[in-house]
C-alpha cells in the first residue's frame, strides 16, 4: 500500500495561519480521499514559515470497484421508460437482466463502477483542496487567478510504495507537481529531490529545516531555560509568543542579550510589552532581584560569528525602542510630579472628542465623577476619594507612554498617579476602574475603584443610549454589552442592594436633557425604543423619581420639550433595564441557571436589584434540583391550575383564608399546619433576603401538598367544603408566590 | 559598479552611497528610474507611478526616491529617528515577478547587508490604505529583529481589483541606511562621503528644516486656511473628473485623471496637516478619510478608463 506525501511550498505563510492550515490541508485532503474510497492508516501534518506538509501513510493504491443494482421498470412497459432507465443507466437493452416479481417480469441493471487508481483521485482531491482552501485572508499575485495566503512556489506531491516512488500526474495554473523542494532560504537554498517522507524529514533536517512546528518550540524554549539558567535568570513563559516565534523560523537559534543599564528602572510591564510587541523577545528575570535584565530572541539562522552580528544589530534596536520608551516615561513623569500634576493631562483631554454627541473625554470625566461621587455611598466608599479618582482616571490617555503602548493605559496611569503622591485608593482605581473587560476578567472590590468603574459604564450605556447608538444584532462598536456585563458583575462583586433604578436615573436624565440632543429628537429615539411601548408596571416605581428629572427640566422653556424629555427618559430607562435583564440571563445560563428560572425572579418585586435577583435565582435554581423542589412545584402548579379555573368560573377570589372547622379530612389539617409552618418561617426569611431558607421552607411543604391532592378532591358537592378547600389553595399559592413567580417555570 | 548586476564590492559610506546603489541594482534589474513626484505626499505610495499604475493590464516597473511628509512625527530634529520629512524609496514591478523576494533580497546585498551574517525575516504585515481605497498583503521585512522594509502585493487599489498584480516594495531609506552604516543617530549620518573636501551630515541638511516644520506643523498653520484648501481641493477634484471626456478644443478625448488625483494628493495632505494640528477629532477622522477616499476612487475609475490605465477606444 502506497505512501503519499504532499508538500506545498510558497512564500512565507502568518504564523499564526500556520497551525491551521496545517490541519485544514490534513482534514480537506483525507476527507477528499475517504469520500472518493481511498482509505489510509495514518496522516500527519506539519508547518513551516514556507511550508505545509501532508504525510498519508498506508493508503488503498485505487479506489474499490463499486457493484450496483437497480431495478428498472418492467418488461413490458413502454419503450419510452425503457429507453429513459437505459440512458440513466448507461447501458444497452441486452445488458439488462430480468426477473420474476409479483407484479410481473421487471428489468435489473447490474451497474459496476471500476475503481479509479490512486493517483488520480490524489491528483483531483489535492487540486480541490488547494483551490478552495480556507484561508483567513488569500491573494493572488503576478499574472494569475490562482490565489494562497502567499504566492505558492512549488507542489511536491510523491507516491511511495516497495517498488519506488512516483510523482502524481497534476497540473495547475503553471505549477507542475513534482519531487523536489529547497531547504532553508539563506542555509541550504538549493533544490532536492525526495522519495519518501522518511527521506523527506532527514533531507529537510539536513538543509537546515526542522519541519514539525512543536519540534521548533521545544528546541526555543529548552535552549531559552537553559541559557538562562546558565546565568542564574528565568525565562517568562509565554506560549503564545513561544507559539508565534516558532512559526518565524525554519532553523530556530536562540540567542541572549543584555538590555542596556539605562533602561532596567522602567517599569517591567513597559519592559515586556515594548519587547514582545515590537520584537517578539522573551523577557528574562533576575530571580533575586524580579527586575527583567535581559532578553532572549530567536534567529532563524546560524552564523560563522555565532549570532554575534545578529545579536549586536537586536541588542541596538531594542535599544532604540527602549530610549523612546524611557524618554516618554521620563517627561511623563515630569507631568505627573509637576505642580499641576495630572490636571495636565485631563485638562488636555478637552480637545479629545469622545463622540461627537457625547462631547470631549474631558467633558466625560466630569459626569464620571459627578456620579461616581453619587455612587460612592451605596458601595461604601469615600466620595471625595471617588471623585477624585475618576477625575484622574483616564489621564494617562494623554501620556506619551500610552499613545505608543495603548494597551498600557490604566496600569500607567497608576503608576502617574503615584508618583503624583496621589492616595493609593486613587492610583489603584486608575488602573482598575476599566475592569471587568469580559466575563472570566477580575471584578475589583477596592471601593473607590468600583464606583469609578460603575460611573464610567454607567456614563458609556446611558450615553449610547441617548444618542440612539444601542448594539444591534452582532454589531456593538461601542461594546455596550460588554460594559452592561461590567455593571452586573461590579455590583454582584459588592454583594450590596443597588438598584438599577437608583444608579441609572440620574445618568439617563442627564444624558436625554444634555443638549446634545433637541428635545424632539429624544422622542423620537424613544419612540423607537423596543421597549418604549410596554412600560407596564415599572412606571410607578419611575414616577417615584420623576422628581429629579423635573427638577433637571425646568429650566427648559417649553411644556412641549419638558413632556418629550421627560417621556424619553422614561422610555430610555424600561429599555436599559430590559438591556441589562437580557445580559443577565446570559450571564447567570453561562452559571447553569435556566432562562424560565431567571424569568421566575424578574417577575418579582425588586428586580432591578441584581443582588437580590440573582441571590433568589440562585436559590431557586438549586431548590429545583432537590426532589421536594420538584415536586412542590408541581403541586403548586395543580394548585394553582385548579384555583384559576374556580375563579374564573364564580367570579371572586379565594383569598379569604382557609377555615379549620371546615376541614374534613386528616390531610386538610395537616395542610393547615404546613402551610402555618412554612408562613412563620418563610416571611421572616424573606424579610432577610435569605432565599435558601425560604425556599427550603417552601419545598418542606411538599408531603402535605402531596398527601391533600391524593386524600381529597376539591370540588367537593359541598359548596362549603370546596369553597375552604380553595381558599387553602390560596394559601399554597400565596406563600409560593413570596418566594418566586412559578407560574413561569417551564414544565 | 557592476553594470549588469548593479552590486558594489564593500559598505557603502553615505546615505547618498546607498540611495545611488539602490538606483544602480533596480535600473539593473530592468526599472525606470523615475524621479520623485513634485507635490507634498505622506509615503511614496501616493505617487502616481505606483497608485495609478499598479491599475489596469499594462506592464510596469518603475524605481524611485520619494520625499515623504508626516506632519505628526515632526521632532523638531531631536529624535533619533522620527522626522516629519524623510525619503522612502519605492519598487513598484507589475505584473510581480516570481522571484520578486530574491531581487529584494539582492537589493540588501547591494547596499552593502552581508547575508550570511545577518537575520532576514519575512514578518506578515497586512497593508491597507484607507485614504487610497487600497489593500495588500505581504510582510514587514525584519534585518536582525529591525523592520527594514515593506513587502506588498497589491490586491486593490482606489477600490479596483488589481489584475495582474503588482508588487510594491517600500524601503524606508534613513532607518535602514543607519543600520548599515552604523549610525545611531538621524542627524548624525553622512549624507555624502565623510572624506568629501566638504562634508555633510543630515543633520547639516535636514535639523534646522525639522525644527522649522515641527513649529510651524503643530503649533503655526492656519488650520482655517488648511480647512478651505482641503475644501478647495476636494472641490477641485470633483470639477476636474466631472468634465467631459471630449475635448472641445482639440476634438480629442482627454481624461484628465493625473490633474484630479493630484488634488486627491493635496486633499490628502492638508488633512494629515489639520490632524498634526490638532482640531480634528476621532470621528471626524474617519470622515475626513472618507471623502479622501471617495476622491481617489473616482480618480481610478477615471485613469482605468484612459490609455495607460489599459483602457482601449
Amino acid at each position: 500500500m502506497p505512501d503519499l506525501l504532499i508538500e506545498l511550498f510558497s512564500e512565507e505563510i502568518p504564523a499564526r495561519m500556520q497551525t491551521r492550515a496545517a490541519e485544514d490541508l490534513k482534514s480537506r485532503v483525507t476527507n477528499g480521499l475517504v469520500e472518493a474510497g481511498l482509505t489510509y492508516a495514518g496522516a500527519a501534518a506539519f508547518s513551516t514559515p514556507r511550508r505545509l506538509t501532508l504525510a498519508i501513510e498506508g493508503m488503498l493504491d485505487q479506489s474499490p470497484t463499486l457493484r450496483e443494482e437497480r431495478k428498472g421498470p418492467r418488461v413490458d412497459a413502454p419503450d419510452k421508460a425503457i429507453e429513459g432507465f437505459l440512458r440513466g443507466a448507461g447501458l444497452t437493452r441486452d445488458q439488462l437482466v430480468e426477473r420474476d416479481e409479483k407484479k410481473g417480469r421487471v428489468f435489473y441493471a447490474m451497474i459496476e463502477k471500476p475503481g479509479r487508481p490512486a493517483a488520480e483521485i490524489v491528483a483531483e482531491v489535492l487540486e480541490d483542496t488547494i483551490r478552495n482552501f480556507p484561508w483567513p485572508k488569500s491573494m493572488r499575485w503576478g499574472n494569475g487567478t490562482l490565489r494562497w495566503v502567499r504566492p505558492l512556489h512549488r507542489i511536491l506531491c510523491v507516491m511511495a510504495t516497495e517498488a519506488g516512488a512516483e510523482v502524481v500526474p497534476m497540473e495547475m495554473d503553471g505549477i507542475t507537481a513534482g519531487n523536489t523542494t529547497e531547504g532553508h532560504r539563506f542555509m541550504a537554498p538549493e533544490p532536492f529531490s525526495v522519495t519518501s517522507f522518511d527521506d523527506y524529514a532527514a533531507k529537510l533536517k539536513r538543509a537546515k529545516v526542522v519541519l514539525s512546528a512543536a519540534d521548533r518550540a521545544e528546541t526555543i524554549w529548552h535552549d531559552a531555560t537553559n541559557m538562562a539558567f546558565a546565568s542564574g535568570l528565568e525565562v517568562i513563559e509565554d506560549k503564545s509568543l513561544l507559539a508565534e516565534v516558532a512559526g518565524l523560523v525554519e532553523w530556530p537559534v536562540v540567542l541572549m542579550g543584555e538590555i542596556g543599564a539605562a533602561f532596567l528602572d522602567l517599569p517591567p510591564e513597559v519592559l515586556q510589552t515594548s519587547m514582545k510587541e515590537h520584537q517578539k523577545f522573551f523577557s528574562v528575570k533576575n530571580p533575586k532581584t524580579g527586575r527583567i535584565e535581559r532578553f532572549i530572541t530567536v534567529a532563524n539562522r546560524e552564523t560563522a560569528d555565532h549570532g554575534a552580528t545578529i545579536l549586536a544589530g537586536n541588542q541596538k534596536v531594542l535599544a532604540a525602542r527602549l530610549s523612546d520608551a524611557k524618554f516618554f516615561w521620563e517627561n511623563d513623569l515630569r507631568v505627573a510630579k509637576s505642580e499641576a500634576g495630572l490636571s495636565v493631562w485631563t485638562d488636555q483631554l478637552s480637545n479629545v472628542t469622545f463622540h461627537n454627541k457625547l462631547g470631549s473625554q474631558k467633558d466625560r470625566i466630569e459626569r464620571i465623577a459627578a456620579l461616581a461621587r453619587e455612587l460612592a455611598p451605596a458601595i461604601g466608599a469615600d466620595p471625595d476619594l471617588a471623585e477624585q479618582a475618576a477625575r484622574v482616571a483616564k489621564a494617562d490617555l494623554s501620556s506619551e507612554m500610552v499613545y505608543e503602548f495603548p494597551e498600557l493605559q490604566g496600569l500607567m496611569g497608576r503608576y502617574y498617579a503615584k508618583a503624583a503622591g496621589l492616595p493609593e485608593e486613587v492610583a489603584a482605581a486608575c488602573q482598575e476602574h476599566y475592569s471587568p473587560l469580559g466575563p472570566s476578567d477580575d471584578v475589583p472590590t477596592a471601593p473607590v475603584s468600583v464606583a469609578v468603574a460603575l460611573a464610567d459604564k454607567l456614563d458609556t450605556l446611558t450615553g449610547f443610549w441617548a444618542i440612539d447608538e444601542k448594539p444591534t444584532g452582532s454589531k456593538d462598536p461601542f461594546a455596550l454589552r460588554r460594559a452592561a456585563l461590567g455593571v452586573i458583575r461590579l455590583v454582584l462583586g459588592l454583594g450590596k442592594s443597588i438598584p438599577l433604578i437608583d444608579i441609572l436615573f440620574k445618568p439617563i436624565a442627564a444624558h436625554v436633557v444634555a443638549g446634545s440632543v433637541s428635545a424632539s429628537e429624544a422622542l423620537k429615539i424613544a419612540g423607537s425604543l423596543p421597549d418604549a411601548t410596554n412600560l407596564h408596571v415599572r412606571i410607578n416605581v419611575l414616577d417615584a423619581k420623576m422628581s429629579f428629572i423635573e427638577t433637571a427640566i425646568d429650566s427648559i422653556g417649553s411644556d412641549e420639550a419638558r413632556s418629550n424629555y421627560e417621556i424619553a427618559s422614561k422610555a430610555h430607562f424600561t429599555s436599559l433595564l430590559s438591556f441589562f435583564q437580557d445580559r443577565l440571563k446570559v450571564y447567570l445560563k453561562d452559571e447553569g441557571i435556566r432562562h424560565d428560572v431567571i424569568d421566575a425572579c424578574l417577575a418579582m418585586p425588586g428586580n432591578d436589584d441584581l443582588t437580590l435577583l440573582v441571590g433568589r435565582a440562585r436559590a431557586l435554581s438549586e431548590t429545583l434540583k432537590t426532589e421536594d423542589g420538584t415536586n412542590l412545584v408541581q403541586g403548586f402548579k395543580r394548585a394553582n391550575n385548579i384555583l384559576t379555573q374556580a375563579e374564573e368560573k364564580d367570579g371572586v377570589e379565594y383569598s379569604y383564608g382557609a377555615d379549620a372547622n371546615y376541614a374534613e379530612h386528616p390531610a386538610e389539617h395537616a395542610l393547615i399546619v404546613a402551610l402555618d409552618t412554612a408562613e412563620a418561617a418563610i416571611t421572616p426569611a424573606m424579610a432577610a433576603e435569605d432565599f435558601a431558607g425560604a425556599m427550603q421552607a417552601m419545598a418542606a411543604m411538599r408531603p402535605a401538598v402531596d398527601a391533600f391532592f391524593d386524600a381529597v378532591q376539591v370540588n367537593a358537592d359541598s359548596e362549603i367544603l370546596r369553597r375552604n378547600r380553595l381558599n387553602l389553595l390560596s394559601r399554597i399559592r400565596t406563600i409560593c408566590l413570596q418566594v418566586a413567580d412559578l407560574t413561569k417555570l417551564d414544565g | 559598479m557592476d553594470q549588469i548586476t548593479g552590486t558594489n564590492a564593500g559598505k557603502p559610506r553615505s546615505f547618498q552611497e546607498i540611495i545611488l546603489r539602490l538606483q544602480n541594482y533596480w535600473a539593473a534589474k530592468g526599472c525606470a528610474i523615475l524621479q520623485p513626484y513634485d507635490m507634498e505626499v505622506g509615503a511614496g505610495t501616493f505617487h502616481p507611478a505606483t497608485t495609478l499604475r499598479s491599475l489596469g493590464t499594462k506592464p510596469w516597473a518603475a524605481a524611485y526616491v520619494q520625499p515623504s511628509r508626516r506632519p505628526t512625527d515632526g521632532r523638531y530634529g531631536e529624535n533619533p529617528n522620527r522626522l516629519q520629512h524623510y525619503y522612502q524609496y519605492q519598487v513598484v514591478i507589475k505584473p510581480s515577478p516570481p522571484d520578486l523576494q530574491a531581487l529584494y533580497l539582492g537589493s540588501l546585498a547591494a547596499i552593502g547587508v552581508d547575508m550570511a551574517l545577518h537575520d532576514v525575516r519575512f514578518v506578515e504585515d497586512d497593508w491597507e490604505s484607507p485614504t487610497l481605497g487600497a489593500w495588500g498583503l505581504g510582510w514587514e521585512v525584519w534585518c536582525d529583529g529591525m523592520e527594514v522594509s515593506q513587502f506588498t502585493y497589491f490586491q486593490q487599489v482606489g477600490g479596483h481589483d488589481c489584475h495582474p498584480v503588482s508588487g510594491e516594495l517600500t524601503y524606508g531609506l534613513e532607518r535602514l541606511a543607519m543600520y548599515v552604516l552604523g549610525v545611531d543617530h538621524v542627524m548624525d549620518m553622512p549624507f555624502n562621503d565623510p572624506d568629501a573636501p566638504i562634508a555633510l551630515t543630515y543633520g547639516d541638511i535636514f535639523r534646522q528644516t525639522e525644527e522649522e516644520y515641527s513649529r510651524w506643523n503643530f503649533d503655526v498653520a492656519d488650520t482655517e486656511t488648511l480647512l478651505r484648501h482641503f475644501e478647495d481641493a476636494e472641490r477641485a477634484c470633483t470639477d476636474i473628473l466631472d468634465r467631459d471626456a471630449d475635448d472641445p478644443k482639440t476634438g480629442k478625448r482627454i481624461v484628465m485623471a493625473h490633474p484630479a488625483y493630484d488634488q486627491c494628493i493635496k486633499a490628502s495632505h492638508l488633512f494629515n496637516l489639520l490632524d498634526a494640528r490638532g482640531v480634528i477629532s476621532v470621528t471626524e477622522r474617519q470622515a475626513y478619510i472618507g471623502r479622501v477616499r471617495t476622491l481617489s476612487k473616482r480618480c481610478a475609475d477615471a485613469f482605468v478608463t484612459t490609455t495607460a490605465g489599459g483602457w482601449a477606444a
